[in-house]
Formats: C-alpha cells, structure tokens, sequence
C-alpha cells in the first residue's frame, strides 16, 4: 500500500525528474527535514537548488513562485500550514491570478501553492483549518484537493497545463491513509474516475438514495457514514469527489440523483458548498425534491483540545444525521 | 554577507550563584518542558507542542524588569514565556492537555493562550503589530508591551511594518528576540541576510544584543535601556543569543549529533548543576516533584469545558 503523502512525494519526484524547468521552494523543505508533512524528502538531495528552504515570509515566496512562473519555470510553493495561505493571500488574487489576464493578453503563470489543510490532529485555531472557500471565485484562480483516488503526477499535470495559479490543499490526515488503486475501496464500494470526477458507488452500482459531493479530505469520514447508513438503514449513498473544487467541474452521475448532500470541513457560512450548490440547482431543479444540504464545520474557531475540536468538525455521526433528515 | 551570533564557548563565562527564586522558576519552565515530552512520548497528549528547552532564562531575567501593567506578547514557543509572568503551571497544563481549570478552556491550547496581559499565538510575526497597538493605548503610562520573537520570524514582512510604525510614533515596545539560530530546521545563515542589529538601525531604534546566560549579567545590562522604554516611549531590540537544545517540537530535530550537542554545552542546566551543586540539588528536587503533583493533578481532572464559539 502506498500512503498519500508518499504517493504525492513520488509524483514530485518524477515531475522533477521529468522537467527540468520545475523549481520547489518553501519553509524548512530541504533534506533532510523534507518538509513538515514530509512530502519534499529527498527532493533536494536529487534535485539541489531547483528545491528551496526559505525564509518565514508566505506572501513573499507566493511571489517568487509566480516570478520563476512569469519566467517560464513551474513553480511549486509549499505553505507550511494552509491557515498561513491568508499571508499569501495578496500575490495569489492581486498578482498571480490577474496577471493571467489584466495585460490584454493570457500571461502563463503555472504556479501551484500547495496547502496542507485540514483539523482532527489537535493542532489548534491556527494550524487545522480548511479555508478553501476564501479562495473559492477568484477569477483565474483554480483550487483543488488532493484525493486518495487521483493520481497525483496527473494532478499536477494537469494544473501546470492550465497555465494559471493553482492552490492545491493536501488534507493533512489523508496524508496517513492509503491511496485507492484498481478500482476497488472496500468489500461495499467501488469508484471509477469519470472527467476527473472520482465516483464512489456500491458494488452492483444502484441508483442511490443521497449523492454525497466531497472533497478528498472528507471521504473516510463520508465512506464511514455511507457505511453505516447501509447497515443500519439500507440507505444507499453515492460520492462524489472531484479534484476540482473550483471552478467546479461537470460531476458524473446526476441523472439519476435523488437528493444531494455538499460535505466540507470548511466552516458553515459563505462555504464552498454553497458555489456546487449554485452551479448546480439550475440544473437539478426539476429532479431534486428539497434544496441540496450543505454541512461543513460550525461556523467556529477550532479548538485544539481534542474532545472539543470533534465537536467542531464534521464527523461521521454528524454526517449521518444530515443525510437521514435529507432523505426523510 | 550573513552574520550568525558569535558563540561564546560557555565554559568561559562564569554564572553568577543563582536567586533560588530564580533557580526555582527556571527549574519549574524545565521539568514544565521535560513533562510535556514525556507526556507525549506516552500519548497522553496531542497536537503539538514546542518546547523552550535551553532558552527558560530569558523570560526568567526578564521577569523583574516587567510591571504588573506591561502586557506580554508571546508566540508559539511560549511556555517559558507565561510560568515567568504567571506562576500557574496548573492552568497552563490544564490549557494544553484540555481539562479543567484551563486558562482557555482548552480552546487555544499549547499555543494561544490569553490571561491577564498575556497573549500568545502560533502565526509568526502576527504579533508584533498588535504589540504596537497595545503599545500605542500605553504611552505616557509608564507601562510597555514586550513582545517575543524568535529569529526565524524576521523573515515575515509584518516585522518591518510594526517596527517602522513603532519608531514613527514613539511607542513603549520592547521587542525581545531569542535568536537561538536555527527556525524549525532552518539554520539563520539559511534564512536571514545581514544582522538583526542592522535591522534594528534601519529603523532608528535602539538595539541591545547578549551573548550572557547569567541572569544578573543580563538584568543590570537591561535594566536602564527598559527604564528608558518606558520613559522616553521609545522601542527597543533586545536580541539574546541563545541555544535551543531541544527539538521544534517532538522528535523532529534533524541537526547532527556533533551540533546537538554544541548547543548542548550552553545549557544552564548543567552549568548551574556543576557550579553550585548545593543550591541547584535541593531547587531541582523541588521543581521535579512540583512539576510530578502538577502533571498527576491535571491528569485526572475532567474534561474542559467550552460554552462554545
Ligand atoms: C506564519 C507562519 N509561518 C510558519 C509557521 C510554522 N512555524 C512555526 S515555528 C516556526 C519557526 C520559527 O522560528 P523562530 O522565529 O526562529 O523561532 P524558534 O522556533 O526558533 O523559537 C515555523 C516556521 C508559523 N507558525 N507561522
């Protein structure tokens, strides 16, 4: 079995090995450290000073990201904890993601601003959030999340080709968990990826009774539900996860839809869900028999003391309840 | 080019007999530190925690040289930083490992922690124009705001912009920096250009640098250019060269062995130990078997508990 982190850690490796044109820099990335979450080991030791440990200044090294950028080399930045992106926040949407287009003309910027993100680790207010909705709408700013179906190297690939700033947030217990190969999740679920869409369904593929839209971070905890909802209720849940957050991209499966339910560990109130849900009530409108339910975090600070910080996020048992008023 | 803190081989710098209540207080920050590790190492606590481990004599030198009305601005390394301005080892426990009696209601956790004119947060470099601000409010009032920082954070630009606005209008800030030389894994030749002195006199503001461990050394060296803080309402860059002898955090230190334990040869620790064996022996008991009560009472207190956001 291959941990995400590690598998994130390979697909870096091979890209730099693949192009010479790709330069990494962040804060106490360089061997052997290799990072805080480790997924830069090794990278300098092979790749020297294409790979840089910088000073504490987040805003600044966005900026000489989008600089190598501007100059023709991808540029990966790693932000230590995806909480301190706020520091960036200026050289991502008044630099990198206008400057694609406030010259008259497509500038490439293939900057990729890598986040880890995420709670449950007791951490604490500033070092577990997932503030993926602040940079949700930023016109010439895409933002994914990593997921343990999709192929990191693809991902990244993908994101340099688009030749605009991309935020990547890695939620930061999915690193510990094992990537999904060959189809298979478990003896319930199966998934295949559909137009990046990766679609989690039960083994003889049913119409299901709730759609669960997640991002990478929240599958265990969404798999945990769908788990129990089955045994205990034979409620039939579908997920599906795109790498793409935003814009968000065309999700397979919803001719069939009954209700859908947005899972995010963002908190409630101006949250990502809210941007699928726009996109795609137009389209469901006829088909859905109630709105579409958004659930995220409480709309608060995320304590560190474990047992208050579960009450804050979303949890499994949480999920469960959504989904059974959803469906009632 | 780059300047790192001359060493002075310790064994040349004689330590002055210690207060034993000085001895006391950094004995209690240590075996404070040492718990929290061993806390760890045997899972009753999570999250993360960065310990001060080589560096408890800095607020403890500080200590006096502060009044009642400074406020404290403390940052992610900051235990140290609150058992000198508050003696209560139970609510700082309490606050990281979330039961009753927490200073926070375990809410902030190891990292950020408000009570009484203390206030800590995990963000680098956020602090300091906050400290500015408080400051302002202080002026004229005798009183200061003192804020930590280690050398790793000169790298943030809020830096810059609090200093600047604390020179332009003369605020009562003392900016109190613990250059231990390395952030996270970074050693400063790798993250700072020039000198923390040279940034200092960019902005006009006086600045003070020691190279000292002696507790008495450093408050008489100190004393009249934090009294002239406070008179003249002016900032003041207080650099200490110091050593972090442990890791960031937990287990994360991926200095060599042959470093390790160069920074090691600097500890007061065991400098105190060998010089004045007869007072530091009884002080160390003492602590140890606070720090014990501290851990064993906290331990089995209750859970937290949080009225909610
Ligand atoms: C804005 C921000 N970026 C990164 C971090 C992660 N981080 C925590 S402590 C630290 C190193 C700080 O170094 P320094 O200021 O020298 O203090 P020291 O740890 O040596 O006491 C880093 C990078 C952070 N807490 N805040």
């Amino acid at each position: 079995m291959t941990r995400v982190s590690a598998h994130l850690n390979g697909a870096l490796h091979d890209l730099m090995a693949a192009d010479p044109r790709v330069h990494l820099l962040g804060e106490d990335v360089r061997d052997p450290y290799g990072g805080a979450f480790k997924v830069t080991k090794g990278l300098y030791d092979r790749f020297g000073d294409r790979v840089r440990s910088t000073p504490i200044s987040e805003n600044a090294i966005v900026g000489v990201g989008a600089g190598l950028a501007l100059a023709g080399r991808p540029a990966i930045v790693e932000i230590m904890f995806a909480d301190f992106a706020a520091l960036a926040f200026d050289q991502l949407v008044n630099f990198a993601a206008k400057s694609t287009a406030m010259y008259g003309r497509p500038v490439p910027i293939p900057l990729i601003v890598r986040c880890p993100s995420g709670g449950n680790r007791g951490y604490g207010p500033t070092h577990s959030q997932s503030p993926q909705k602040h940079f949700i709408g930023v016109p010439g700013l895409h933002v994914y999340e990593l997921t343990p179906f999709h192929d990191a190297g693809e991902l990244i690939a993908g994101m340099f080709a688009t030749e605009r700033p991309c935020l990547l947030f890695e939620d930061k217990v999915l690193y510990t968990s094992a990537m999904y190969t060959g189809g298979v999740v478990d003896d319930l679920f199966r998934y295949e990826i559909v137009g990046g869409v990766a679609r989690v369904f039960h083994n003889d593929d049913p119409a299901p009774d709730c759609t669960l839209i997640v991002p990478g971070g929240m599958v265990h905890r969404a798999l945990s539900a769908a788990w129990e909802l089955m045994l205990e209720q034979e409620v039939i849940c579908e997920l599906l996860v795109p790498a793409r957050l935003y814009p968000v991209p065309d999700l397979p499966g919803l001719n069939r839809v009954r209700h859908v339910c947005v899972l995010e560990d963002g908190t409630e109130g101006g949250a990502w869900g809210a941007e699928v849900a726009r996109v795609l009530h137009p389209r469901l409108w006829s088909t859905l028999r109630r709105p579409i339910t958004l659930a995220g975090a409480a709309a608060s600070v995320i304590p560190a003391a474990p047992h208050l910080e579960r009450e804050v996020l979303l949890q499994p048992g949480r999920i469960k309840n959504v989904i059974m008023e959803a469906i009632s | 080019m780059t300047a790192q803190p001359a060493l002075s081989p310790p064994e040349r710098e004689t330590l002055s007999p210690p207060a034993e209540a000085d001895l006391d207080l950094l004995l209690l920050i240590r075996h404070f530190e040492l718990t929290l590790l061993r806390l760890f190492d045997k899972g009753r606590l999570s999250g993360t925690t960065h310990t001060c481990l080589g560096q408890e004599y800095v607020p403890v030198a500080l200590k006096p040289l502060l009044d009642e009305a400074d406020f404290v601005f403390s940052n992610h390394r900051g235990h140290g930083h609150f058992l000198a301005r508050h003696a209560e080892p139970y609510g700082l426990l309490a606050e990281i490992m979330g039961r009753q009696g927490a200073l926070c209601a375990g809410v902030g956790g190891s990292q950020h922690i408000y009570h009484h004119r203390f206030l800590s947060t995990g963000v680098q470099g956020e602090s300091l124009p906050v400290a500015v601000g408080t400051a302002l409010t202080l002026k004229g009032t005798g009183a200061l705001a003192c804020v930590y920082i280690g050398d790793g954070t000169w790298g943030e630009g809020a830096v810059y912009e609090a200093l600047n606005m604390a020179r332009l209008w003369r605020v009562p800030l003392l900016v109190v920096v613990e250059h231990n030389g390395i952030a996270q894994s970074t050693p400063a030749a790798a993250h700072m250009a020039g000198t923390v002195a040279g940034r200092a006199a960019a902005f006009d503001i006086p600045h003070h640098r020691t190279t000292s461990t002696d507790i008495g050394h450093i408050r008489a060296e100190l004393a009249p250019l934090v009294a002239a803080v406070r008179r003249d309402s002016l900032p003041l860059v207080a650099e200490f060269a110091t050593h972090r002898i442990g890791p960031h955090s937990k287990g994360d230190d991926t200095r060599t062995p042959e470093e390790i334990a160069r920074v090691a040869r600097h500890d007061w620790y065991t400098r105190y130990a060998r010089l004045y064996p007869e007072i530091f022996e009884p002080c160390d008991l003492r602590a140890r078997e606070l720090v014990e009560r501290v851990a064993a009472e906290v331990s089995a207190r209750p859970l937290s508990v949080w009225e909610g956001p």
